[in-house]
């Protein structure tokens, strides 16, 4: 796309989430070698390496097809979802593309977690809404090859041609001969079968999708809505101790002297007791563990806990210098290029108009409602873990690094996660509560605190824009420059989720871009967070191009249309790269389904953006008043989206709905203070998410296109907070440039 | 260190050697062993962690396991009639496929069973009131809305057709 990205743009995103897609079927054989299940699904070896003993455990004449499907005697027809559910849909959704190419119906199918094991799976993670994409191909075998061994059972038992049987609801049937046996029955024999080979599978049309694309209650909702243990937190295990963990509020800091036999002289409290760690903020950072016999013993300890701490080596940082510090770099500084086409200067110069703006958002912690916790039970050389984690495989790791157990000792158990929104890619908690328990010598359920979760978390990094664009004499945006203050890691790149990526948007598609960076030093943990990059940048960049569009005196959807161009895939077959064509018709349609361009009242107005990021096309219209005093109000947001064929409408809808009043709580009133290296916030009264009394309507309209399915955890946030501003200005006038909205006085 | 004696769900339950602040959240978690109820921020903000004391929805995180002795305390786990089936509330929220990642949603439902027992037709804005104490991270907030007034529907429907009270 081009050649002039300096080699400091670094790739974080891809090394946290998973591989784009990594084709991996194993063979029949390789898996029950591995599983340790023979062909007729009796266990004939457990080992704690491969993690099989409780997942894979069969009885009796069960079929166990491959790594994903298993159907028992009864007609029971097991799935297996890889990737951690973090609220994303996945264990259903996953299932139901298995359930469509095995014909079976979703009556019968019962979605069980499978064991954590890249050698079988790949990776099992859940981040960067890549799980549905990286499944699609080798799950849709995985239910079609099931299938084509059932229908070969029933051929054989029957002596007729595998071709005349077709299969519907977990039947097998010859209509020739008006025969008809279930799944359930076929079961018994058609381990014997040979695992069909995967290039004479013949896939289903979209047309026959029966399942695909309706509306599916989620697969655990019954246990949510009942109170059923059902996430990390909800972990009992024999002899079971109740833990807590103070660390430095400053990052780098270590426990200088704390009043440890105080501590273990309190009521309930069993030991206490100090971990240096490894300093590594994703692993063990040092800290004082607490033992007690209840959580609340635990915590009660915690509050009456003084610790001394060394801060030579900790943070200091402080969001207000940074503020300060990036608005006089951005007057003194045009930073180091990282993409520069064509000849931005040369366009300023012929420009027949100029517009330049500073636009900045905060830091902002990922707060998921369940606190992060995680129950270890570490003794004899080996470990047992039970963690909500959206990337256990790397718990697993660095565990064993941190405790030198190797990995083939250590059994995780992948928990439901209360939330994730990317702070459970990392695993320190894990780290922690392994550490506790090896060092307590008993099984130990660490339990933070929501103060901690606000206080340690790797947050997502504020930054600055400073932007100038030109237009020539019919309004078209000719030049864009972004000049993007951000903040430098030890390594001296960008810290993590705080850089540019090759192909930034508006460099895709206009000759004439630069975008250059300047860092500021920063020691406070980053990382992931909803929309990683794209949740700042698309607020900064899509509000920018409504000044332009409005400098220019045109309408903001003719405009965007216009820098997109003709339609076309700006790199044929890579779902990562925009298609201008996709994003056209999203911007259309949202415009068309909202009423773009109709009459409103004083005060009112529509406000649109689009933003492509996670390989999903995404455009939005907030409809929004703001009156005299101010005061906002959302009336409805209005989304369209192409993400390829629908999986689950309901859940689809969800994540949409979901991500998008994300977008609008985050814009609102969202932000962390740093001073001194701590975080000021300390639970949610001084962190307003949003509630249900200010959630506006929001409209879901997908264009089912034939590209491959991808996934919807992201990108449909990105495009709200954008909208809602250019909303705002269509409404008021005021131009907001600074996240949160409450720094412009605007309320709700 | 005290022994309370707990009326939850209707069951009697003996709960020894806790410290005398301990909040009825970590009794209902760690002692008694019902888990439904959720802890989020133990300040009483978010909701998570709501149960019923003779029927009023409170903040179990923010209330003392000493003060709920004598009272009706009912969670997530009782608040259907009977074991075999679901609250209309239950059923909404499994129809509506109100949760995400589904950790809040013990507590909305709590609240929300609250306000259809003094209320069993509530306008949007009765349910914006009653719920504004329930932090969805996930903001399903939309659903929420519906899976209430669906339910309302169906209990003042069973209302009309057995005369009886909810």
């Amino acid at each position: 796309m081009n050649n002039n990205i300096v080699n400091n743009i670094i790739d974080e995103m891809e090394q946290t989430t998973e591989s784009p897609f990594e084709m991996r079927v194993i063979d029949r054989r390789t898996f029950l070698k591995l599983t340790g299940i023979s062909g007729s699904g009796l266990v004939l070896g457990i080992s704690l390496k491969n993690s099989m003993s409780s997942a894979f455990a069969t009885t009796g004449n069960e079929f166990t097809a491959n790594e994903y499907v298993r159907i028992a005697t009864d007609g029971k027809i097991y799935v297996y979802s890889i990737n951690p559910e973090i609220g994303q849909g996945i264990k259903t959704s996953v299932p139901m593309i298995i359930a469509e190419e095995l014909d079976a119906n979703w009556e019968d199918v019962i979605v069980e977690q499978a064991p954590i094991n890249e050698n079988i799976y790949g990776r099992q993670s859940a981040g960067g809404s890549n799980s549905l994409t990286s499944a699609w191909d080798k799950v849709r075998i995985a239910g079609a090859s099931a299938r084509s061994m059932l229908i070969a059972t029933a051929a054989d038992e029957w002596g007729v041609p595998a071709a005349e049987c077709r299969t519907e609801s977990s039947h097998v049937y010859h209509d020739g001969t008006s025969r008809q046996a279930s799944y359930a029955k076929l079961s018994v024999n058609a381990a014997n079968q040979p695992v069909p080979d995967k290039d004479s599978l013949v896939l289903k049309k979209r047309s026959e999708f029966k399942l695909l694309g309706q509306r599916i209650s989620g697969v655990e909702n019954m246990q949510v809505v009942t109170g059923k243990p059902l996430f990390g937190i909800d972990t009992v295990v024999p002899n079971m101790r109740f833990a807590a963990y103070e660390k430095c509020p400053a990052t780098g800091g270590s426990v200088k002297d704390a009043n440890l036999d105080e501590i273990k002289s309190l009521p309930g409290v069993i030991d206490a007791f100090v971990l240096k760690g490894n300093n590594e903020p994703t692993e063990l950072m040092p800290g004082v563990a607490i033992i007690a016999n209840s959580t609340w013993a635990a915590f009660s300890a915690k509050k009456k806990l003084k610790v001394v701490w060394d801060e030579s080596n900790a943070t200091k940082a402080s969001w207000s210098e940074a503020t300060i510090n990036a608005r006089d770099i951005a007057k003194k500084s045009k930073g180091e290029d990282l993409i520069n086409l064509g000849d931005v200067d040369k366009k300023f110069t012929e420009a027949s108009k100029t517009v330049e703006a500073f636009y900045e958002y905060p830091f902002l912690p990922h707060a998921p409602l369940e606190p992060q916790n995680c129950t270890a039970w570490v003794h004899d050389g080996k470990a047992e873990i039970w963690a909500p984690t959206q990337r256990p495989a790397r718990g697993v790791s660095a565990v064993s690094k941190l405790l030198g157990i190797a990995e083939e000792n250590i059994l995780l158990h992948q928990l439901r996660c209360g939330g994730g929104f990317g702070r459970r890619l990392m695993n320190d908690y894990m780290c922690e509560a392994a550490a506790i328990s090896e060092q307590a010598g008993v099984p130990v359920k660490l339990q933070w605190t929501r103060e901690d979760d606000m206080a340690h978390d790797f947050y997502r990094v504020g930054g600055f824009h400073s932007m100038k664009g030109a237009l020539d004499k019919n309004g078209t945006l000719t030049a864009f420059h972004d000049h993007f203050i951000t903040f430098m890691g030890s390594n001296k790149k960008p810290v993590a989720s705080g850089e540019l990526r090759k192909g930034e948007f508006p460099s895709d598609v206009l000759t004439d871009t630069r975008f250059t960076q300047s860092m500021m030093p920063l020691r406070v943990p980053t990382g992931p967070w909803r929309s990683p990059r794209a949740n700042g940048i698309a607020f900064a960049v899509q509000g920018f191009m409504d000044e332009m569009s409005t400098a220019a005196g045109r309408d903001h959807m003719e405009f965007l249309l216009e820098i997109l161009g003709e339609p076309r895939w700006l790199e044929q077959g890579n779902d990562g790269a925009l298609n201008t064509g996709r994003a056209a018709r999203v911007i259309k349609l949202a415009a068309e389904k909202a009423g773009w361009g109709k009459p409103l009242p004083e005060g009112r107005g529509l406000g649109l953006s689009f933003y492509f990021s996670h390989r999903g096309h995404f455009a939005e219209v907030a409809d929004v008043s703001v009156d005299a005093n101010k005061k906002l109000t959302v009336h409805k947001v209005t989304v369209a989206g192409d993400v390829g064929p629908i999986i689950n409408l309901s859940g689809a809808e969800n994540q949409c709905q979901g991500a998008v009043l994300d977008g609008l709580s985050t814009a609102l009133g969202l932000q962390l203070s740093i001073e001194n290296g701590r975080i000021q916030e300390t639970n949610f009264h001084q962190y307003p998410i949003l509630r249900i009394n200010k959630a506006p309507d929001v409209a879901v309209h997908f264009i089912e296109s034939d590209f491959k399915p991808t996934g919807l955890g992201e990108p449909a946030l990105p495009p709200a907070a954008p909208a809602i501003c250019n909303a705002i200005y269509a409404a008021s006038g005021i131009r907001v440039r600074e996240l949160p909205l409450s720094k412009s006085g605007i309320t709700v | 260190m005290p022994d309370l004696q707990l009326d939850v769900n209707g069951k009697n339950y003996q709960v020894t050697d806790i410290e005398a602040d301990t909040p009825l959240l970590w009794v209902l978690r760690d002692h008694v062993g019902l888990v439904g109820t959720k802890f989020g921020c133990g300040g009483g903000y978010c909701g998570a962690c709501t149960v019923h004391l003779d029927g009023k929805p409170v903040r179990s995180c923010s209330v003392p396991a000493s003060s709920a002795v004598s009272m009706k305390i009912t969670t997530i786990e009782g608040i259907a009639s009977n074991d075999d089936v679901l609250h209309p509330l239950q059923e909404a929220w499994i129809e509506h496929d109100v949760p995400q990642c589904g950790y809040c949603q013990a507590g909305q439902i709590m609240s929300a069973a609250a306000l259809l027992r003094d209320n069993s037709n509530p306008s949007d804005e009765d349910i914006d009131t009653a719920m504004s104490g329930n932090i969805c991270r996930c903001a399903t907030y939309i659903r929420i809305r519906r899976a209430i007034r669906t339910a309302a529907t169906k209990i003042s429907g069973n209302t009309l057709k057995t005369g009886g009270n909810v």
